[in-house]
């Protein structure tokens, strides 16, 4: 059982979806407050969707200077694995703790749907348990979810296989060679724009995102989606 | 010391789309203005402070956008010092 910190920042509102996503998951998941500075012998960081600090200024730009994130940085910087959700993954790249920016959406409205995503990296903490290529539904929720690098950035993430996620059917906010998620270049910090957490059980129309909240419970780096079967609907640990 | 206004521009970068701007532009076509070739949008803030001299005051300013106010990824920004 892992131990799982889900930060809550003033503006926060997916928190108790992903707590109760990384429950589920069997995790030992907990609330953080941003004004903590101690987060708890955590084995994962997750920054929940939301609209921290009313997204004034930039997406997240505020938030990543919330005491937390000192030790959200050193979590990271020690190897340590940590999610960025939609305004989690925003934060995440205001902070550095991942290349480029999200930014608004490039028609402008607001998006709250279904998308399609590919997998394209499971040698993260969060995506062990997916098959490489596998093809997801997860919902969008965003304003600000176009992510763009510039060229030299996005050729590293690409050569470097940082990009985790890509949007297949359609690109809803017009991202950057369709990116939906990526992680840095030690792959322990993961920002994703869908949320996951809102796809974890069939009542929820699917499950399709509950493999990232299962993939902190493999027990070991070089574990592969087959030491995880599906029986009766729940995910076992084998 | 004294107190300075330090009127700050932050502007998405030119390489970057900007939606916010082109639908702005499209609404201007759309009233009539048919000689607006293009628009952008950013953000003005005025940020007031206590420095020794204008220089600093404008090296504060510099350190807050660096920092906080612009992201160094998409925005470039302009900083111009008033005396309050």
């Amino acid at each position: 059982m892992r131990r799982v910190a889900v930060v809550v920042f003033p503006g926060s509102n997916c928190d108790a979806d992903t707590l109760d996503a990384a429950r589920a998951a069997g995790s030992d998941a907990y609330y953080v407050w941003h004004r903590d500075t101690d987060l708890r012998q955590a084995d994962a960081v997750i920054l929940p969707g939301g609209f921290s600090y009313g997204d004034y200024l930039r997406s997240g730009a505020i938030a990543r200077f919330s005491p937390v994130m000192q030790a959200v940085t050193a979590h990271a910087r020690a190897g340590g694995a940590v999610l960025g959700i939609c305004n989690g993954f925003q934060i995440l790249c205001e902070a550095g703790l991942l290349p480029g920016a999200l930014m608004r959406n490039a028609r402008l409205k607001f998006l709250s749907r279904p998308v399609r995503i590919r997998v394209e990296a499971i040698d993260t903490p969060f995506t062990r348990g997916y098959e490489r290529g596998e093809e997801l539904t997860v919902p969008i929720a965003h304003g600000d979810g176009r992510f763009v690098a510039d060229s030299e950035t996005a050729a590293l993430l690409e050569a470097g296989g940082q990009v985790v996620w890509r949007y297949t059917l359609d690109n809803p906010n017009g991202s950057t060679n369709d990116i939906a998620g990526v992680c840095n270049a030690g792959r322990n910090v993961v920002g994703i724009m869908p949320h996951p957490e809102r796809r974890n059980a069939r009542v929820l129309g699917g499950d399709d995102g509950a493999r990232v909240f299962f993939s902190l419970e493999a027990r070991n780096a070089t574990q592969h989606a087959g030491d995880m079967r599906a029986v009766d609907g729940r995910h076992l640990r084998v | 010391m004294s107190a300075f206004k330090v009127e700050i521009r932050v502007m998405p970068r030119a390489s970057l789309l900007d939606p916010q701007g082109q639908a702005v532009q499209h609404a201007l076509h759309a009233l009539g203005f048919r000689d607006v070739g293009g628009v952008r949008a950013g953000k003005h803030l005025v940020v007031e402070l206590q420095a020794a001299n204008r220089e600093e005051a404008a090296a504060r300013a510099r350190a807050m956008c660096d920092r906080l106010l612009a992201n160094p990824v998409t925005e470039d920004y302009h900083v111009a010092v008033e005396t309050a």
